[in-house]
């Protein structure tokens, strides 16, 4: 039985196992000097572990009692996340070098971050959900204050300490409120006790409470407060990480609460998730028109692709799940395009993040301007390219759940939205003479990874990559 | 008589002192650090309330790990509040505004 339960969390075994070894391993040699290697070889068996998961047998197994659950769902959300960190790993390695800050420490937590997200998707219990965000989330702390010569960096760790400490303490009294009102820590149990249609008080309680700290950790705003700074304060691969696989473990998570636990009663939590959504689509909308620093944008960037993924959630159908789980892979692909030409503006070899820097980029480096057009025209979901495929998924979805009113709402954000990013393009074509200029600068993986994630937004447009299928099979395991 | 809803109302009043801690303090990093203790705390006795009513375990259990999981997220809070520290030279809350969010 024990064999059992363990070869099924293998995968999170090898990872955290490599995680520590690598950490004994480093410290007892070279330190720094092994951090090269390191990053590549996380990101190596990161990929190698999604090819792994991704070909393991179909059909949902449990381990430990239902403490942990591998369905397609789980599976398809692990793949999602091991790929993108392990991109953003690999990009981050010549930035982070160039600049002192390789440290061995930093490939160390962001795999150990991974086990925390797979432990998350794979919840299917308080208890286990609880210490999977957890382990993600003390790894994140100390990634964000990565560079601690740098007050920015160490406050934003400080900033996202705080309200990550007490969205886990909202997050843990409203399972704590669960448990006692359900009787019960398996999600398994708290869909019988909450019944169809009504759920007893407390367990709203409870469910109000899960959500709110949820919510913190997708960045969905009224919880948003810590995301614009800790972007902008965190070394920007850091942010790139941020953007990317955090999100889809949370997203995943809060889907798998909802349905798992709270499938029952989908009438209760299903406005409160359409209001985060149009507040986020909104507020990220609006807000990022004001932004000059590139990072800061992606931040409000992020919090409105969080609304329209929430969209999908609102749904609180399989058609809203796969629209979500397809909205979170095209968001990850644009995500890590995008932060690769973050990476990669520099003048004169320093960093820069002022967006008015990019003005005329097309004159001096047209490959990467026009690479960046299309990832921001996707961004903004306009027709032909992947982007705009992914809002209407989730625009389908709102509709046939009878959310007209949130599909409504949502256009208007997208428009809204639009301006920024086509603000963006428009500086880099047309915008006006400088004398400081952006480098040229087309580094190995960088314009790779910008390149490759520009292709997939054209391309993908024929048929997804046959994620849908997938996505779809995912959404039939998780809503039943 | 001393019953289960006696413990949910300490545990929600030591919860509700946590987050207004958290939100009305404008001194000290450190009272963060206490208010967010606090919370935890306040689950644990939800936690255990619950667990002796219900006559079931688990709770127990989950307890010892929120135990340990919050000296853990205090570790890493002292650690980056003293990076902060060198950095900045001061630990008031008012201080923590390079970037205004």
């Amino acid at each position: 039985m024990l064999s059992a339960d363990l070869s099924l969390i293998l995968p999170e075994i090898v990872l955290s196992l490599f995680a520590m070894g690598a950490l004994v391993g480093a410290v007892y040699s070279g330190k720094d000097a092994l951090a090269k290697p390191l990053v590549w070889a996380t990101s190596a068996l990161m990929v190698a572990l999604g090819v792994w998961i991704a070909t393991r047998g179909p059909g949902t197994r449990e381990a430990f009692d239902g403490m942990f659950v591998s369905d397609t769902f789980a599976r398809f959300s692990k793949v999602m996340i091991l790929v993108s960190a392990a991109a953003v790993l690999a990009m981050s390695q010549d930035y982070m070098a160039r600049r002192g800050l390789l440290r061995f420490e930093y490939p160390v937590l962001v795999a150990l971050a991974a086990v925390g997200m797979m432990m998350m998707v794979s919840a299917g219990d308080l208890i286990a959900l609880y210490m999977g965000l957890e382990l993600q989330s003390l790894a994140l702390y100390v990634v964000a204050s990565l560079r601690r010569d740098s007050v920015r960096s160490t406050e934003a760790g400080l900033k996202y300490f705080v309200l990550g400490a007490l969205s886990s303490g909202l997050l843990l009294y409203g399972a704590s409120l669960t448990y006692g009102y359900a009787g019960t820590t398996l999600f398994s149990g708290i869909v019988q006790a909450a019944g169809e249609g009504q759920a007893p008080l407390g367990l709203l309680f409870g469910l109000v409470f899960v959500t709110a700290g949820l919510a913190f950790k997708i960045s969905a705003v009224p919880f948003h407060m810590w995301t614009p700074d800790v972007y902008e304060g965190a070394p920007t691969p850091i942010t790139a990480f941020f953007a990317t696989a955090p999100k889809i473990a949370a997203m995943a998570l809060f889907a798998r609460v909802l349905h798992d636990a709270f499938g029952g009663v989908v009438s209760d939590w299903q406005q409160i998730i359409a209001l985060l959504s149009v507040l986020s689509m909104m507020l990220g909308g609006i807000a990022a028109i004001g932004q000059t620093n590139i990072k800061r944008l992606m931040a409000y960037s992020s919090i409105a692709h969080m609304g329209f993924a929430l969209m999908g959630l609102a749904a609180g159908t399989a058609l809203g799940v796969e629209a979500m789980l397809i909205y979170m892979a095209i968001y990850v692909t644009m995500n890590v395009g995008t932060f690769a030409f973050i990476l990669s503006m520099e003048r004169d070899g320093q960093p820069v993040t002022d967006i008015a820097s990019l003005s005329l980029l097309s004159k001096s480096d047209g490959g990467r301007a026009l690479a960046m057009l299309v990832l921001l025209f996707s961004l903004a979901g306009v027709p032909p390219f992947l982007g705009f495929f992914g809002k209407f998924g989730v625009f389908r979805a709102a509709v046939d759940a009878d959310l007209f009113w949130l599909a409504i709402l949502g256009g208007i954000a997208s428009v809204i939205g639009a301006f920024y990013y086509l603000r963006i393009v428009y500086l880099m074509y047309f915008g006006a003479e400088r004398d400081d200029r952006l480098d040229a600068n087309r580094s190995g993986v960088l314009w790779g990874m910008m390149a490759l994630s520009a292709l997939i937004m054209v391309a993908g447009v024929i048929n997804l990559f046959g994620i849908e299928g997938a996505a779809a099979a995912a959404a039939a395991a998780l809503v039943n | 008589m001393i019953g289960l809803e006696h413990y949910l109302t300490v545990a929600a009043a030591l919860f509700v002192i946590g987050i207004f801690g958290l939100f009305l303090n404008r001194k000290n990093v450190i009272i963060l650090l206490m208010s967010i203790e606090l919370m935890l705390l306040a689950v644990n006795i939800n936690l255990v309330a619950f667990s002796s009513f219900l006559g079931d375990l688990v709770g127990q259990v989950f307890t010892l790990f929120v135990l340990t999981v919050a000296a853990a997220e205090a570790a890493i809070g002292l650690a980056i509040l003293v990076c902060f520290f060198r950095n900045r030279g001061t630990i008031a809350v008012e201080d923590v505004n390079v970037m205004k969010g």
